[in-house]
């Protein structure tokens, strides 16, 4: 590749990044305002993996995500604005309101959900896409899950299904290092690469921090799993940056030192990404997503909260309307 | 007229639906030579393509269905014993069942489970015999106990039409049971939507599944001392509670008889539901396993704790009496 290639290239990956670390920083700073209920999960220092993966994927490709889902959802392609409104309960929300961080999703961009019950949503997707190719589709899928899921005998299943039934799956893992306040070297008897191939499922190890690098790993994966190869893993090695939830910024956890967290936060994939533009058009692209970003939050505050009437719409797709709780 | 049996009524309508419909397809254990004769039949004509054999992953195949469906598919899964829903109740009350909401109405979940020989199966011992209905119906899923193959077949069909998930359970205790049966009049039968089996004027016995054959049994043995109306509500979740209040509402006194354990049990939810809303003449009465029941293997240990035509007799003299 000539380094105009990899110049323009850098672009929209570094865009994605930058993207996901301030609307997460913006997020974090609404749930200290009260604004967003519940906390979040940050994705800080983890921007890579979101933005490598999709940017391998075509916009009709499936994802799932995680309870620490915001950066796939952004970089599958889903509105900031409508995102940051799902997030503070609006009804222009993603989801009206009714699913909240840890439960986005938008269907229209390939978005199956963000889902908070760890390890659930391999097999979820894996069925997905499976349909889609019944149904006459050419598309793959790619599901997020973290270092924790992989002790979780539902993805396992997924791992199974999915290489039995040659379904072109990427399943990412991010490894970030812990389950909340757990190490990954007590939780995970052999490995997370050797997890995959045990079902004959290859398996690659990849630096998260890097976009690029996980992108060129993606496109590797999506290309011979779409050509029929059946499923893959991509162990994506990072770090978490910030807390396992907000929750953590008032109740401090012993589990990672100060020493560690400097390392870890050493390998900043905004600024690796960020290095590979020239300084004019990465500021362009900061004033920019800044803009993005500051139109979200306006949009997202000034948005309705759903009608309370309302509270169980949708709860049954054929319109079954549920008994009320009291009369 | 035709004999139809219960259980050829149930693989009926799964043939009639593959036929109908090319997005349904069947997921299960030993489906294809049709280890429980629910799919008898369907994989010659079908193919494997539909008609799909899992490995023994109960929860991966159950969310892979979940996927399945939201990407436009209608999947039907088989479950060989009641309590794998215990093992999968996480795929379907806290996956399949919350989707739709939780994404504010972008998708839909439309996967039917069918369990092939709920309750006892006499000899199965404990881990078996269990009838969750009241788990589902609780969690707010779609919960079917059809008693009579004329049911079976409707209530099946309009399962896998349905755009939500929906669970229906096949009592053991009826997948023998044969009825004359117009194959021109099957038909869709309504979720949501009871009936009346007999007609009575002093009380009202609200029978589930299989009980729906011993409730007519009993009625007709009591019919010089007491007139017993039976409701059947076929379907659990939604009940139809309009239905039974007509009926109550008539005769003032109710009896529930229901195969599964008593605390929390759907008995006592039919009986809240009604008596929040009229005055009985007498207090009501449940009969149903005891509370959090184990069925022991002894042939006689299983029979004591399911209920049966004595305790229900009992049961309906004392609502007479009170
Ligand atoms: C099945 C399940 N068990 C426990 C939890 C509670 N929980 C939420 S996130 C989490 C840690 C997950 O760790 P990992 O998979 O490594 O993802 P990470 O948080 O590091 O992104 C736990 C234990 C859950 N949501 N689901
Ligand atoms: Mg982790």
């Amino acid at each position: 590749m000539t380094s105009t290639a990899a110049g323009v290239d850098a672009g929209p990956l570094y865009r994605t990044v930058r993207l996901i670390r301030r609307f997460e920083e913006r997020a974090i700073d609404l749930v200290r305002a009260g604004e967003i209920v519940g906390g979040i999960h940050p994705y800080l220092g983890q921007e890579a993996i979101a933005a490598g993966v999709c940017a391998a994927l075509r916009p009709d490709d499936l994802i799932t995500s995680t309870h620490r889902g915001h950066g796939h959802v952004l970089a599958k392609g889903a509105d900031p604005a409508r995102m940051l409104a799902e997030l503070c309960g609006r009804a222009t929300g993603l989801n009206g309101g009714r699913g909240g961080s840890m439960h986005a999703a938008d269907f229209s961009v390939g978005i199956f959900g963000a889902n908070a019950i760890v390890g659930a949503a391999g097999s979820i997707l894996t069925g997905a896409v499976w349909a889609k190719r019944r149904l006459g589709g050419d598309q793959v899928g790619a599901t997020f899950f973290g270092d924790g899921a992989v002790n979780e005998g539902m993805l396992l299943e997924g791992f199974s299904l999915a290489a039995l039934w040659s379904v072109p799956v990427v399943f990412v893992c991010e490894n970030n290092g812990y389950a909340t306040t757990m190490p990954v070297a007590q939780a995970v008897a052999g490995t997370i690469t050797g997890r995959a191939e045990a079902f004959g499922i290859p398996a690659v190890v990849v630096d998260g921090q890097d976009p690029e690098a996980v992108r060129d790993a993606t496109r590797e994966a999506v290309d011979a799993a779409r050509a029929g190869g059946g499923p893959r893993l991509l162990e994506c090695r990072t770090y978490r940056f910030d807390a396992h939830h907000t929750f953590e910024h008032d109740v401090r956890l012993d589990y990672r030192d100060a020493a560690e967290v400097a390392q870890g936060r050493s390998r900043d994939p905004v600024e690796i990404q960020g290095a590979r533009l020239d300084p004019a058009q990465r500021a362009a692209i900061d004033a920019e997503v800044e803009a993005v970003l500051a139109e979200a939050v306006e949009f997202a505050l000034a948005s309705p909260t759903p009608d309370p009437a309302d509270a169980l719409a949708y709860l049954y797709a054929s319109g079954l309307r549920p008994r009320p709780g009291s009369a | 007229m035709p004999r139809l049996s219960y259980l050829k009524a149930l693989n009926r309508a799964l043939g009639d639906e593959l036929a109908r419909d090319p997005s349904v397809v069947v997921l299960g254990e030993d489906i294809r030579v049709a280890a429980s004769n629910l799919t008898a039949g369907l994989l010659k004509k079908y193919g494997p393509e539909r008609i799909i054999d899992t490995p023994l992953a109960e929860q991966g195949f159950t969310n892979f269905a979940t996927g399945a469906a939201l990407a436009g598919l209608r999947p039907v899964i088989e479950f060989q014993i009641p309590s794998l829903l215990f093992l999968v109740f996480e795929q379907i009350a806290n996956q399949a069942h919350k989707f739709s909401l939780m994404t504010g109405g972008q998708a839909r979940v439309p996967v039917t489970y069918v369990v092939t020989g709920s309750g006892s199966r006499s000899g199965w011992a404990g881990q078996h015999s269990d009838h969750p209905y009241g788990l589902l119906a609780h969690v707010g899923v779609k919960t079917l106990v059809p008693a009579t193959p004329a049911d079976a077949y409707g209530l099946l069909l309009s399962a896998v039409r349905d755009d939500d998930p929906v669970v229906l359970f096949a009592p053991a205790g009826a997948l023998g049971v044969r009825a004359d049966v117009d194959p021109t009049e099957l038909a869709a039968v309504p979720i949501g939507v009871g009936t009346l089996r007999r007609p009575g004027d002093d009380v009202t016995v609200v029978a589930v599944g299989h009980l729906v054959h011993d409730a007519l049994a009993v009625a007709e043995e009591l019919a010089d001392q007491v007139s017993v109306e039976v409701f059947d509500p076929r379907t659990l979740y939604p009940f139809d509670i309009d239905g039974l209040l007509a009926s109550v509402g008539r005769t003032g006194r109710l009896v529930v008889v229901d195969d599964s354990n008593r605390s929390c049990g759907i008995g006592a939810e039919i009986i809240a539901s009604v008596v929040e809303r009229v005055a009985l003449a007498a207090p009501p009465r449940r009969v149903t396993r005891p509370d959090g029941a184990v069925l022991p293997f002894a042939a006689a240990l299983d029979r004591a704790v399911q209920p049966g035509r004595e305790q229900l007799t009992a049961a309906i003299q004392l609502v007479m009496k009170g």
